[in-house]
């Protein structure tokens, strides 16, 4: 067989602790994962989860890297710690896969999930709706004489909150990107 | 300069680049350009089997007994469905192969057109890694990197999906150092961790090698590296079902093989020891019964390639990520420089209770009367075969649980057995690839009746390319397996687990072409047995054995290491119960 040519410090392990200590409790982890950017990879990263019975809470991918044919999926998963550590080992054995982090156990991040929701209604429900849309800075990105479209950005939590207020005053329909994170800091985890 | 040449070209030549003497495959519509280059060349020799499926665990056997990477050719559609059965096999038990399927042309693609199929959706779950090619410039860097990660860490089945048309288009051929791949398991363990395992060696007073598949995988001197560090510290060692060889069954130290139907003294010394050093195996339910009192007073070392093995199934305390040839060679160094050191005494109690719990001699049985025992035939097939140069293949049952407690293996990668799938009708083909990759070899299939049919339409393969395999088959009459399960389990309940209308196997070889011979009577088994290895040819052998015959020591489903039901004289009644009985 003619061997390959393998860059330096190609496959990184870095995502996982073997020696992890586990608990029972199940724990949510936000999971950055950097893929080549090929046909069928995401494929692969769902497929994992529905055949392995892991469960998948948000996922979200695009391409962050065009020269590179990089593409960056964050997943949002919970389990118990023992899975978790299964989880990302079984990620990193991927081919596809270049790099696993968990954000979670990694330090400090930023997690940020953008939501449209529309709100029809007229009257009182109307301004209160547009009140409560300026207190949580949510945009007007449509708008008839019976409803609006808000645009809201933020936490997963901050984002449920502002639907529990908008359910009362005509909320129809919900559309979420699910989370985007990254590490807070000058460092990137990620190349 | 980069050589410009058709996609059917590339993919012989890239096999040829590759190193790869021998495909199995079978030709059909979507693959016939690759099929005309074939014809035109005698670099790589085309073995033409029956079925898609026998062409993968030709392949399977090939790798197994070789340590190179196995190759199968199919065709679209239903070729390649038929390959999923062997890329799982091989998934399961470590096993590198290459699997090159025809597709429809790029331009057909999702119109489900004849013969189409989502060969890379249908086979995602069940390859290590697949890729669909859609342009001939990418053709020859995707059949080395398929070489390549199919070979690298843990190794496995791999696929390529070549539509036609980038077969038939013309493209620029790349050469294999000049593909760049990301792909690099790590193989070097934490020093710390191997310094750790050291000194824990050091302390024990009950300690015990685990060794699996990954020792076979890891390549001869991982084999070699385990035989020193045995011999060094005088551990007793036992292997699971995959990793039979990597220690010689005549060794000093060996404890025969662990697990549901292990050795007593294996088990037992799996449940009590102090200190467990896995090497290579992943705890798989077959080896752990219960996992709740599995070996429940050791420490636990665990050394293997593939971190998601590690803590997937029983914690362990000393992680140790690598590839088990330089892990041990790692731990060997670490050792003799902290002074070779051992417990001795607490090591001379611990070996005075294993030969006490050997004394029980768990495989004894009594060859009585005019029937054939299973157990008799295997061990005297084992004696009349053990001084040749031998590869045993088998199916999947009974039989390949007696092939397993009494044959002998001296050596690593001779023998074949698909562990983790449990693929019933894998053992003739894989005899197959065995032979072809050993041509004066001895390739021994032990079989079951049952197995063996499901993929019997081989013989014509064997006939065909004169391989001398033996098909040993034990036959009962019965998937005996199953309707031992059925005993203890299902209250004697024997749902379909009969065979009838069984074909006359003598007259079957002979229509095929090949030699039978039958034999039922014990005081003519030795003779059959000598005739059929020395017949020079495929032998099909038809050894009709006692019908009702259990397998033991078995630890049933649900229960822990040391509560084995032992030989002929086991009480069976209740021995599976509820909790146990939703497991297989």
């Amino acid at each position: 067989m003619s061997p390959l040519k393998i860059k330096k410090g190609a496959t990184s392990h870095s995502a996982y602790n073997l020696r992890s200590s586990y608990g029972d409790e199940v724990e949510r982890h936000t999971l950055a994962v950097i893929v080549a950017n090929e046909p069928g990879v995401l494929a692969r990263v769902i497929g994992l989860f529905s055949g392995r019975g892991y469960n998948i809470e948000s996922l979200t991918v695009a391409e962050v890297d065009h020269e590179g044919h990089r593409s960056r999926i964050t997943i949002v998963t919970s389990g118990k710690p023992q899975i978790i550590t299964q989880i990302k080992s079984q990620l990193s054995r991927i081919v596809p896969v270049h790099q696993v982090h968990d954000l979670t156990v990694e330090g400090p991040t930023v997690e940020r999930e953008l939501a449209l929701l529309k709100v029809a209604g007229s009257g009182d429900h109307r301004i209160e709706a547009i009140r409560l849309a300026d207190i949580f800075r949510a945009n007007v990105v449509d708008s008839t004489l019976e409803s609006f479209v808000f645009e809201i950005t933020g936490t997963p939590e901050k984002i449920d909150a502002f639907a529990d207020l908008m359910r009362p005053l005509g909320l129809q329909e919900v559309a979420r990107t699910g989370v985007a994170a990254l590490a807070r800091g000058s460092e990137a985890k990620t190349s | 300069m980069s050589k410009t040449m058709t996609g059917a070209k590339m993919v012989v030549q890239a096999l040829v680049d590759q190193g790869v003497e021998v495909v199995f495959g079978y030709p059909g519509g979507a693959v016939l350009p690759i099929y005309d280059e074939i014809f035109q060349q005698n670099h790589i020799q085309h073995i033409l089997v029956r079925h898609e499926q026998g062409a993968v665990h030709a392949a399977e056997g090939y790798a197994r007994s070789t340590g190179k990477p196995g190759v199968a050719l199919v065709t679209s559609g239903p070729g390649a469905t038929n390959a999923v059965t062997g890329l799982t096999d091989a998934l399961m038990d470590s096993i590198p192969i290459i699997v090159l399927t025809g597709q429809v042309p790029t331009f057909m693609i999702g119109s489900d057109a004849f013969q189409e199929a989502d060969t890379v959706g249908i086979t995602r779950p069940c390859t290590k890694h697949n890729w669909l090619v859609k342009e001939t410039d990418r053709l020859a860097a995707t059949m080395h990197e398929a070489f390549h990660v199919a070979t690298s860490g843990r190794p496995g089945p791999v696929l390529i999906d070549i539509p036609k048309d980038v077969q038939f288009a013309t493209g620029k051929y790349t050469e294999a150092r000049q593909v760049e791949t990301h792909y690099a398991p790590q193989v070097k363990g934490d020093l710390d961790a191997i310094t750790e395992l050291a000194k824990a060696m050091e302390t024990a007073k009950r300690p015990i090698f685990y060794t699996g598949g990954g020792v076979i995988n890891s390549g001869p001197a991982a084999s070699q590296l385990l035989r020193e560090l045995v011999a060094e510290t005088n551990f007793p060692i036992t292997s699971t079902l995959m990793g039979l060889g990597c220690y010689p069954a005549s060794g000093e130290n060996w404890l025969g093989m662990l697990g549901m139907h292990g050795l007593y003294e294996a088990n037992m010394a799996m449940h009590d020891c102090d200190l467990m050093i896995n090497i290579g195996a992943r705890f798989d339910d077959r080896i752990t019964g219960l996992v709740d009192k599995f070996s429940p007073g050791s420490k636990k070392a665990h050394i293997d390639i593939d971190a998601s093995s590690i803590n997937k199934v029983i914690r362990v305390d000393i992680p140790i990520l690598g590839d088990v040839a330089h892990v041990l060679e790692d731990l060997l160094k670490v050792w003799k420089s902290r002074g070779r050191k051992t417990n001795k005494e607490g090591l001379s109690k611990w070996w005075d209770q294993i030969n006490e719990w050997k004394q029980v001699d768990c495989l004894k049985f009594k060859q009585e009367g005019k029937t054939i025992k299973p157990q008799h035939a295997v061990a005297r097939l084992e004696a009349l075969t053990k001084s040749h140069d031998r590869y045993i293949c088998t199916e999947v049952g009974q039989h390949q649980m007696w092939a397993a407690q009494y044959l002998g293996f001296e050596d690593p990668n001779r023998w074949m057995t698909s562990g983790g799938l449990g693929t019933m009708g894998y053992g003739f083909p894989a005899s197959v690839g065995v032979q072809l990759a050993h041509r004066d070899a001895l390739v021994i299939n032990v079989a079951g009746e049952a197995s063996w049919l499901m993929n019997m339409q081989e013989l014509g393969t064997a006939v065909q390319y004169n391989l001398p395999v033996k098909q040993f088959i034990l036959n009962n009459e019965r998937l005996g397996m199953v309707r031992q399960w059925q005993e203890l389990l299902h209250g004697e309940r024997y749902s379909q687990s009969w065979s009838e209308a069984l074909p006359d196997f003598v007259k079957l070889a002979e229509a095929f072409g090949a030699k039978g011979i039958m034999v039922s009577d014990p005081d003519d088994l030795d003779d059959a047995i000598m005739e059929m290895i020395n017949h020079d040819g495929p032998v099909l052998f038809d050894c009709l054995i006692e019908k009702h015959e259990n397998c033991f020591p078995m630890i049933p489903s649900g229960k822990p290491h040391n509560e084995m039901l032992l030989g002929e004289n086991a009480d069976t009644t209740n021995a599976i119960q509820a909790g146990g009985a939703v497991m297989v």
